[in-house]
């Protein structure tokens, strides 16, 4: 199964097991990783699950949509070039190992 | 915040989100002591609000649900109890019961019972199907597949997004609504004609002012005689609060568990969240008294924060601003706040371009904004809310005021 690390603003990381199809979002969330919200539970409603992709990462990524693009201009914390909906990243084999950094509020 | 020294256990009463977000608000908060979470379904906690949406039309399966992974309640001590049913409340020995007649104590007991679906009274009732658990959504899907229509009794959300997500699978679909607007307890009538276009233009057949007589296995009869094919019949004509386990304790009911503006119910050990919660919310400015029993996502998870956040010493109301989500044909609606009793509606943006907003007031003071594939405008209406800023009409109407900068 592919992993995830989740790097809190704080510095801390934590690396969890995310099955293929799930949604970043959704590693975080079901293993009660505190930094991403959810508060609409995927559904692509409420931009609390927004992450910094680590650079490295960013280019395997698929582009950002234009709903989601509408989603990130209003995000608690600040909008970044890496910045993503975490409910959006859908994981695939290639992705294991990727690293995303949660920033320090969202809401 | 440390636990204080007289909150020795708590015991959720409710597995569904509004009693697995309080449990784990409890650990997130700092709580150490024992927290017990019951449900009666078999299952452990998992999202209701995609069965009626992509879990329906078969976008999410079945493993995404769950809203949390096992590991989660072992990590955090929190003990899930599934597929027991609470019977009783011995309010004077801080216990509660199961149907077994085993008692376990609590210092603080969470109700988070929710609700159950209204029963359609009719002859040929036992054909008729609703959607509020995973199991009767599944009794949905396996019905479906045979099924080359289907009629939907009750022109809600729910009714409306099963419609949609019934014609997604392909079936010639028809919703049966009573009322002469769509979602009319919801909102106002530019955006039941909005919806009412988008269900029609999808295929959808809508019969407004339609009152059922009869449900067959494969039809529904209408007063007027009229049939209306249907392999499976489903019925969302909204819920029950589950609130006999309360009133059988002695604690205060009416629409639902009455509680106060710390959600505490008429015993100070006692509190209830969720849709099961008749509360005072500041947001219900048209509404006697201001209170009123939501039922959403938004008002279990906050509800149940507020609540861990009592329990550990922090006497702060609940005072969030309401929001809700609806999903049709990929139109993404979001409402924040209540419009009900509203006496000025203001629509922003453009109807025919399905991109629109449209603002409620009451003596001229905001109360709700509905959103229409507008999410910007939706996070903006909900932080000029919160903060009481006083938007008017007019800025309202004008698409050049940027939202965001009035907060």
């Amino acid at each position: 199964m592919p992993k995830v690390t989740y790097i809190a603003h704080t510095g801390k990381a934590t690396t969890v097991e995310v099955p293929n199809k799930h949604s970043v979002m959704e590693g975080a969330v079901k293993n009660g990783i505190d930094g991403i919200v959810a508060e609409c539970g995927g559904a692509c409603m409420c931009a609390t699950c927004h992450v910094y992709v680590d650079p490295a990462w960013l280019d395997k990524l698929e582009a950002v949509e234009e709903e989601q693009e509408e989603m990130l201009s209003v995000t608690a914390a600040e909008r970044k070039p890496n910045s993503r909906l975490s409910c959006q990243i859908i994981m695939r084999p290639e992705y294991d190992g990727l690293v995303v950094l949660m920033p320090d509020r969202q809401t | 915040m440390a636990t204080g020294p007289l909150v020795t256990s708590v015991v959720v009463v409710g597995g569904g989100q509004a009693g697995l977000e309080a449990a784990a608000a409890l650990r997130t908060q700092g709580y150490e002591g024992p927290v017990t979470l019951i449900g009666d379904e078999a299952r452990g906690p998992y999202q209701r609000p995609p069965l009626s949406k992509d879990y329906l039309s078969g976008k999410t399966d079945a493993e995404s649900l769950p809203l949390r992974a096992n590991i989660f309640y072992e990590n955090n001590q929190i003990k899930l109890i599934t597929g027991e049913r609470v019977t009783a409340i011995h309010r004077a020995e801080h216990q509660v019961e199961y149907a077994s007649g085993k008692r376990i104590p609590y210092d603080k007991l969470i109700l988070a019972t929710g609700a159950r679906n209204r029963i359609l009274p009719v002859p040929g009732a036992e054909h008729v199907l609703y959607l509020r658990t995973w199991e009767e959504t599944d009794r949905i899907r396996a019905r479906m597949a045979e099924a080359p229509n289907a009629a939907v009794i009750g022109g809600g959300f729910i009714g409306l997004e099963v419609a949609a997500a019934l014609r997604a699978q392909g079936k010639a679909v028809t919703v049966i609504e009573a009322g002469n607007r769509l979602m009319a307890r919801a909102v106002s009538p530019a955006l039941s004609e909005f919806f009412l276009q988008l269900h029609q233009r999808h295929g959808v057949e809508v019969r407004l002012q339609s009152a059922v007589a009869a449900v067959e296995r494969d039809a529904v009869i209408l007063s007027d005689g009229t049939r209306i094919a249907s392999g499976l019949t489903v019925a969302g004509i909204g819920v029950i609060p589950n609130q006999e386990l309360a009133a059988a304790a002695g604690l205060v009911v009416g629409n639902g568990i009455i509680v106060d503006e710390r959600l505490r119910a008429s015993d100070p050990d006692i509190y209830a969240i969720g849709d099961c919660a008749e509360h005072p919310n500041c947001f219900a400015s048209g509404i006697p008294e201001r209170r009123v029993r939501l039922e959403s996502v938004q008002n279990a998870v906050d509800q149940a924060k507020c609540v861990a956040r009592g329990i550990l010493g922090d006497p702060s109301p609940y005072t969030d601003v309401p929001w809700f989500w609806t999903d049709q044909f990929g139109v993404r609606f979001q409402m924040a706040g209540l419009a009900a009793g509203y006496d000025q509606a203001v629509v922003r943006g453009k109807i025919e371009n399905a991109k629109f907003s449209v603002f409620y007031f009451r003596g001229g003071a905001l109360m709700a904004v509905d959103s229409v594939n507008k999410f910007a405008d939706h996070i903006a209406a909900r932080k000029v809310l919160a903060a009481h800023s006083g938007l008017t009409p007019e800025q309202a109407a004008d698409e050049t005021v940027e939202l965001k900068k009035l907060v």
